[in-house]
């Protein structure tokens, strides 16, 4: 047998938080592997980092609310704001437009103002939540005191306001390339520009000097032309993945799972490096609303199907997979945990109060 | 070293005894996994016995889903080295990502792709000196990727897989192929998966647990194993069930419940 085994393994895990060498838009994480963030904060935690480099990332949409396009923006944002090259490709007709959409990071003085949340018991719950970005803020504020966020740019990971639009000085820029996949009636054009694209990052040896990143959003969308040969979007979907894995980029597809045969949305969920589902939420479901805590400001679900297993073979286990999408004062998208509201054992109904976590006003028997 | 963890595994498959004759020469080992649980580190722990300094092994590595790199990494925490395996004639790597057929192009055909890969095999094992020849293992990651290159077309991948079926019988062979299950069962007629279960000497299932995600548990392997026709004994198949746990440098596989 190998005589490896006997002895303590060589390898040491490599978790530096940064690595300065690369520039703010991308990090080092274990197995040699290089992440770039999805402009999601709280997603990059839950991915153990962010999206490696190599990696294809697909979102299953939800015909019912257009999530996906949140996760797009942001993803799309993060790359502008960290200078690196876009191709952008969607059913549009005219996809530049929705550039137009995407949000600008946010000025961090904003992020700071929640620790002095008025309400007792509002305050006690979110700095609980934000005491884990506190640490890292504060990591921050320290590395560079002159240069403090309005740009947003030296920081691996921004919250994005969604409601202020990207300065267009980064949409104006050489890198950011938009392909309407409508009226194509095969993949090839397609194809060729995502090749193009991501030989301009090729994989070598040496240390990674810029990243790309391709959205495509709605690929099987019916009004492309394409959409039902569905042995062509496999191999196109594997061939993009095999552009990626040489090269130094990410590409994120999202599509809708209700267009493709069940058999073929198996075929591209195992092409996924990482799977990711959103699903919308009801207005006014009430007995969701008594479930859960925090219901209200929910906007959706997001689902972590599974986690890029890049060199290496040991499976992701996540604590929970679930995860509720909110926007935090409208502005900025958070994902957390979905809590239970506590049961009333005795009687058997369940009593859920929106807002706090920590049990409720009324007396009751609790019975956990 | 953790000997005992991974015996389970080598027990189902009968390689806990002796590497030298390999015994899984001229089997057909069918593993089967699904979205939720990845039967990838089965390949691997195959792929690491196989090159099993014990023994004079070679393999053949045809890779549709990843690039050599990734798999050099993961074998190495596992104890084996890729790189000097291939050095020494011991491991050939076959990068099939970008294979394409219909090709862009060179204009191949289905057929004719998969027909110039099996040659490149053929002419691989001929060339081989002659002890190495009785000890190879074609490994295949994975078929449904197989099948997306050739635009669909699974007669031709099952074509294909007879093929290499005629080099277990002719060089003594082994061939081990990862499959994903749940994209046939979902599927109007599995006739692949069912063709490709016939075809198995071994049929390995990864699986989750029915009760969910668990940290000490990844999953489940169901091996089962049709025993090869001794003449008087009649043909029985043996069936093994275990939980296993997937760690960077080896695979646990303990009963269920005996976790602790």
């Amino acid at each position: 047998m190998a005589a490896a085994k006997t002895r303590a393994s060589s390898f040491s895990r490599n978790l530096s938080a940064a690595a300065p060498s690369q520039g703010p838009g991308l990090k080092c994480g274990p197995n040699g592997l290089v992440f770039l963030s999805s402009g999601i904060p709280d997603l990059d935690k839950i991915l153990g980092g962010g999206f490696p480099l190599g990696s294809l990332v697909m979102v299953m949409e939800d015909a019912e609310a257009p999530h996906h396009m949140l996760l797009l923006r942001n993803f799309m944002a993060q790359g502008l704001v960290h200078n690196q090259p876009l191709l952008y490709a969607s059913p549009a007709r005219d996809p530049r437009g929705f550039l137009g959409t995407l949000p600008s990071p946010a000025a961090s003085k904003d992020n700071k103002s929640y620790e002095t949340d008025p309400d007792q018991e509002k305050g006690l719950r979110i700095a609980w939540q934000y005491k884990k970005y506190f640490g890292e803020n504060q990591l921050n504020f320290d590395g560079q005191k002159g240069s403090l966020s309005l740009d947003g740019k030296h920081e691996y990971s921004n919250e994005f306001d969604l409601r202020k639009p990207l300065d267009r000085h980064f949409l104006n820029r050489q890198h950011v390339d938009c392909v309407s996949i409508q009226d194509s009636p095969d993949l090839s054009v397609l194809r060729d520009r995502c090749s193009t694209f991501s030989s301009q990052f090729p994989r070598n040896d040496g240390s990674v000097s810029c990243a790309g990143r391709i959205a495509i959003q709605s690929f099987c969308a019916p009004q492309c032309a394409y959409s039902n040969m569905e042995w062509d979007m496999l191999s196109f979907i594997r061939s993009l993945k095999s552009m990626v894995r040489s090269s130094n980029s990410v590409a994120i597809i999202t599509f809708p799972p209700s267009l493709l045969s069940p058999s073929f949305c198996k075929r591209w969920q195992h092409m996924a490096d990482t799977l990711l589902s959103v699903k919308a939420i009801p207005d006014e479901d009430k007995d969701l609303a008594q479930l859960l805590t925090g219901y209200q400001e929910m906007v959706g679900f997001l689902n972590v199907h599974k986690v890029a297993r890049i060199n290496t073979q040991v499976p992701v286990i996540l604590e929970a997979t679930t995860f509720s999408i909110k926007l935090q004062k409208r502005r900025y998208l958070v994902l957390e945990c979905l809590n239970q509201a506590p049961v009333d054992g005795s009687s058997g109904t369940s009593y859920g109060t929106s807002g706090s976590c920590s049990g409720s006003s009324k007396a009751g028997n609790l019975d956990f | 070293m953790n000997q005992r963890s991974s015996n389970l595994l080598d027990e189902a498959l009968g390689l806990d005894q002796t590497i030298e004759p390999w015994p899984l020469r001229g089997r057909a080992v069918v593993i089967e996994d699904r979205v939720e649980t990845s039967g990838s580190f089965v390949l691997h722990h195959l792929l690491k016995r196989s090159l099993s300094p014990n023994s004079s092994n070679v393999s053949i590595f045809i890779a549709f889903a990843q690039p050599f790199s990734h798999y050099d990494r993961i074998l190495r925490k596992l104890g084996c080295n890729l790189v000097l395996q291939r050095d020494n004639s011991r491991f050939f790597f076959f990068d099939m990502l970008m294979l394409q057929c219909p090709g862009g192009h060179e204009g191949i055909t289905p057929e004719g792709g998969l027909i110039a890969l099996y040659g490149k095999i053929h002419k691989t094992i001929l060339a081989l000196p002659e002890v190495s020849r009785k000890n190879v293992s074609i490994i295949i990651d994975d078929l449904s990727l197989m099948e997306v290159a050739v635009n669909g077309s699974s007669d031709y991948v099952l074509d294909f897989l007879h093929y290499c079926r005629t080099l277990t019988s002719e060089f003594d062979c082994s061939l081990i192929t990862l499959n994903h299950e749940d994209i046939y069962s979902s599927a109007d007629r599995p006739t692949f998966l069912l063709q490709m279960e016939y075809l198995a000497d071994i049929l390995i299932k990864a699986e989750p647990l029915a009760t969910g995600l668990a940290t000490d548990v990844h999953g489940q392997l169901t091996v089962l194993s049709k025993s090869m026709n001794y003449g008087q004994e009649s043909s029985r198949n043996n069936t093994s069930n275990f939980h296993f746990k997937v760690k960077e440098n080896i695979v646990e596989c303990f009963y269920p419940g005996s976790r602790g």
